[in-house]
């Protein structure tokens, strides 16, 4: 360690050259991959021209439709990081038995799983689910866009950011070596006195404000913004659940803030709320992060049971079974979400009332899951089955699904988790509910609205590779875990002893290659179908025979939405609008009145990003400065009265002309 | 955030009950109101009027909740009709996630400190 000056300390903080992890090959290939396809794309898009048409049609865009996808692109990008991740941690448990320590030492194991687990979660997870709400949302409901078509920018932006610290964090100094939660007292300031745990606070501090705002902005969009007659029990279902999400993302996301926020002070400035001595508590941190946890984990599977909701009707051609107890089953475990919290550290000793209690209260939320899966089985029930990609992934899911559902009440059982708890089971069991439940939901989805998004079906042969290499993958790859769970074999272990266990591991890594190759499957479909796209044209706007809004205007739709602003009758209002012969309005075109791009998202969320980086690394100066930016842009931008226009009644009037032209050819 | 959209010709559905945003007199009580409920804190404190700190921090915490209610019905116009009913909705729904969030936490770090931190007693 050569010392370095204090002129240094004042303007780099403790950043040190020692901080670029140069001795460490595997990251040293990683940085050259990285930085080869960077500049590649940078000099492809240079080359292209294409920053003027990036910059004014897609990061400054205030269109809810154009955030979306960007979500989803963040998405499948995070997607490749933390798959990338779960790649190496399979092939390090793989080999390392008696004796082979493995290729990945521990301190860079630790990162790995820390990494994994925070991506999948914020970063990918968290991306999809609200790219598919922003998107569909304001079309299923009949609006022109969100609430806040500002906010919504500057929200996505903020979870951005927060991508991008966590990407830093591989090429210059650490991330965090505590695990997706970050307990105390291991992520405190006296056990991880590095810079990964700022790299872990910062980035979900500043990831987190995006999410809140965007929660908010939704609520208030469904809340305010519906067609004319759509009353809440009108609502589509995918919009039901959606509400139910962002109520949870405005309740819960404040918690998280917080219980960071008190770490960060026991870190930054010493105060001891979760230290073990002086009055600290770590239990507390504990109980507190699980308060948000819990709910975080309906957050994501809520609007996902939407997505299966609305490609069950869709595709077996009739009405969902049992809306309305599908939606107070979603309400019901809106509530009950907050009364579970403490099964997820039923060992820390809370004793057999609390346990007892904590453990009913989770087998009672199974039971509004369970009604779930009678509603979409009941929907398929006599319904005309088209077996398209998005039902493919329904009836995965509810295979799936329903085993971690099972594994889960066993888990609820106190005296079962004691033995269970930390262990690859329950591993085993998550992943079996986020993949079975959200990942798949998600990819039925992208099946599900790709063509309303870009005018153009996926290709369904890509489509079902992807499918097999997915759902075979993860039964290969996570049925291993259950059984090495049973066995006692605990998380995050980077070697083992017994060599009776290394078979378990193997066939478990082999699970993970499949789903490499599920997920490779995915983005050549994406690929073949931009080539295709003349073959898998729609040119209807409505290619499955939908039932909800938004297949009501074109694919993709105008920046408007809808010319007219549809009026609803029923529940599935495109569905009743097509049984009563609606015809589309020709004529009478009105301007519309539209929000005006900004780019003041863009600005405030990269100041922010430098400001955390700063705050990481002791650059004080530097955080000072540009957290001022950031006020300053922000009070700014509130003078900027230049925020709408109006799309005069000639644009319209050729868009729909248009589409009058294409659906004539159809 | 103005500009938005403009589709939504008025209608009951969407509760466009352009909900009164407080006249003086409202916010001259309120006002007045806060300012007795934050003084008479302070007079209990510095002139030591109960004479006992728990039952002090006790009474406090009862005029910091009659603050809150003060300033949620004076400053930020919460009734029953606003937005259609929603405010009170959304505040119902806080109550009972507070409640469930403080009362949950306290019971479970009770049992956790008595079962686990049995030296915590003897201190």
């Amino acid at each position: 360690m050569t010392s370095y000056p204090d002129w240094w300390k004042l303007i780099f903080g403790r950043f040190t050259l020692e901080a670029i992890p140069y001795h460490e090959p595997i990251l040293i290939g990683t940085f050259a991959a990285v930085a080869l396809g960077g500049l590649a794309l940078v000099a492809l898009v240079t080359r292209l021209k294409l920053w003027g048409y990036l910059w004014h049609e897609w990061f400054t865009s205030v269109d809810h439709k154009k955030i979306g996808i960007m979500y989803m692109i963040l998405g499948v990008i995070m997607l490749l990081r933390g798959f990338a991740d779960a790649l190496m941690m399979r092939g390090q448990q793989a080999i390392a038995f008696a004796g082979n320590e493995g290729y990945l030492p521990p301190h860079h194991y630790d990162q790995i799983f820390t990494a994994h687990g925070v991506i999948m979660i914020f970063f990918v997870a968290m991306p999809f689910v609200t790219g598919l709400m922003n998107y569909v949302v304001p079309l299923q409901i009949g609006a022109r866009d969100v609430a806040f078509p500002f906010l919504n920018n500057f929200s996505f932006w903020m979870t951005v950011s927060g991508a991008v610290l966590v990407m830093m964090s591989l090429f210059i100094g650490e991330f965090a070596k505590v695990g997706w939660l970050a307990y105390p007292p291991l992520s405190g300031a006296a056990y991880s006195p590095g810079v990964g745990m700022d790299y872990y606070l910062w980035a979900l501090q500043i990831a987190g404000v995006g999410t809140t705002l965007s929660g908010v902005n939704l609520i208030a969009t469904i809340v305010k913004m519906r067609a004319p007659g759509m009353e809440m029990m009108r609502m589509p279902v995918f919009t039901w659940t959606a509400l139910c999400t962002n109520v949870l993302i405005v309740a819960t996301f404040p918690i998280l803030a917080a219980t960071l926020a008190l770490l960060t002070l026991d870190r930054y400035v010493g105060t001891n709320f979760f230290t073990n001595d002086l009055g600290g508590n770590p239990m507390m941190y504990v109980n507190l992060i699980w308060i948000w946890g819990h709910p975080e984990v309906y957050i994501l599977i809520l609007p996902i049971f939407g997505v299966y909701s609305e490609v069950a009707s869709t595709f077996c051609g009739k009405r969902l079974f049992g809306y309305a107890s599908m939606v107070y089953a979603t309400v019901v475990i809106t509530i009950l979400s907050y009364l579970v919290w403490l099964h997820h550290f039923f060992t820390m000793g809370s004793g057999a009332s609390v346990n007892s209690f904590f453990g009913i209260t989770t087998m009672i939320i199974s039971i509004p899951t369970g009604a779930k899966i009678f509603n979409w089985l009941f929907t398929m029930y006599r319904g005309r089955i088209r077996f398209e990609l998005p039902m493919m992934w329904l009836l995965a899911f509810m295979l799936t699904f329903v085993i971690g559902g099972m594994t889960g009440v066993m888990l609820a059982v106190p005296p079962a988790d004691f033995v269970l708890h930390n262990s690859l089971f329950l591993i085993a069991h998550f992943h079996n509910v986020i993949i079975g439940g959200v990942v798949f939901g998600v990819f039925a989805g992208i099946a599900y609205w790709f063509p309303k998004a870009f005018g153009f079906k996926l290709d369904r042969f890509w489509g079902l590779l992807s499918f097999w290499f997915w759902v075979i993958g993860f039964y290969v790859a996570f049925m291993p875990l259950y059984v090495l769970g049973l066995m006692g074999v605990t998380r995050r272990l980077s070697r083992f002893e017994d060599p009776s266990l290394q078979i378990w591991f193997v066939v478990a890594a082999m699970g993970a290659v499949l789903i490499a190759l599920g997920i490779l499957c995915f983005i050549i479909q994406i690929a073949v179908s931009i080539m295709r796209r003349e073959q898998l044209r729609d040119v209807t706007g409505d290619p499955w025979d939908g039932r909800t809004l938004e297949w009501s205007t074109s694919s993709p739709p105008p920046a408007y939405n809808f010319a007219f602003t549809p009026i609803v009758h029923d529940l599935d209002a495109w569905a009743d609008m097509k049984k009563r012969g609606y015809s589309r309005p020709l004529g009478g075109f009105k301007p519309i009145h539209m929000p005006r791009n900004t780019g003041a998202g863009v600005i405030i969320a990269g100041l922010a990003t430098v400001c955390g980086f700063a705050l990481i690394w002791y650059i004080w100066w530097l955080a000072a400065l540009t957290f001022i930016g950031v006020v300053a842009t922000a009070i700014i931008h509130s003078f900027n009265y230049d925020r709408d226009f109006h799309i005069p009644a000639d644009d319209v009037v050729r868009e729909e002309d248009a589409r009058s032209r294409q659906l004539g050819r159809a | 955030m103005s500009g938005s959209h403009d589709q939504a010709e008025p209608h009951g559905a969407h509760g466009d009950d352009h909900a009164p945003h407080g006249s003086l007199r409202g916010y001259v009580t309120g006002f007045l109101l806060s300012v007795v409920l934050t003084a008479i804190p302070f007079w209990l404190v510095m002139n030591d009027i109960l004479g006992n700190a728990t039952l002090t921090a006790i009474v406090i915490m009862a005029f910091a909740a009659a603050q809150i209610v003060v300033h949620m019905v004076y400053f930020l116009h919460m009734n029953g009709r606003s937005e259609g009913g929603w405010n009170m909705m959304g505040l119902i729904f806080t109550l009972v996630i507070v409640a469930i969030v403080l009362a949950g936490s306290l019971w479970v770090m009770f049992h956790l400190n008595s079962n686990m931190m049995p030296d915590m007693h003897r201190m």
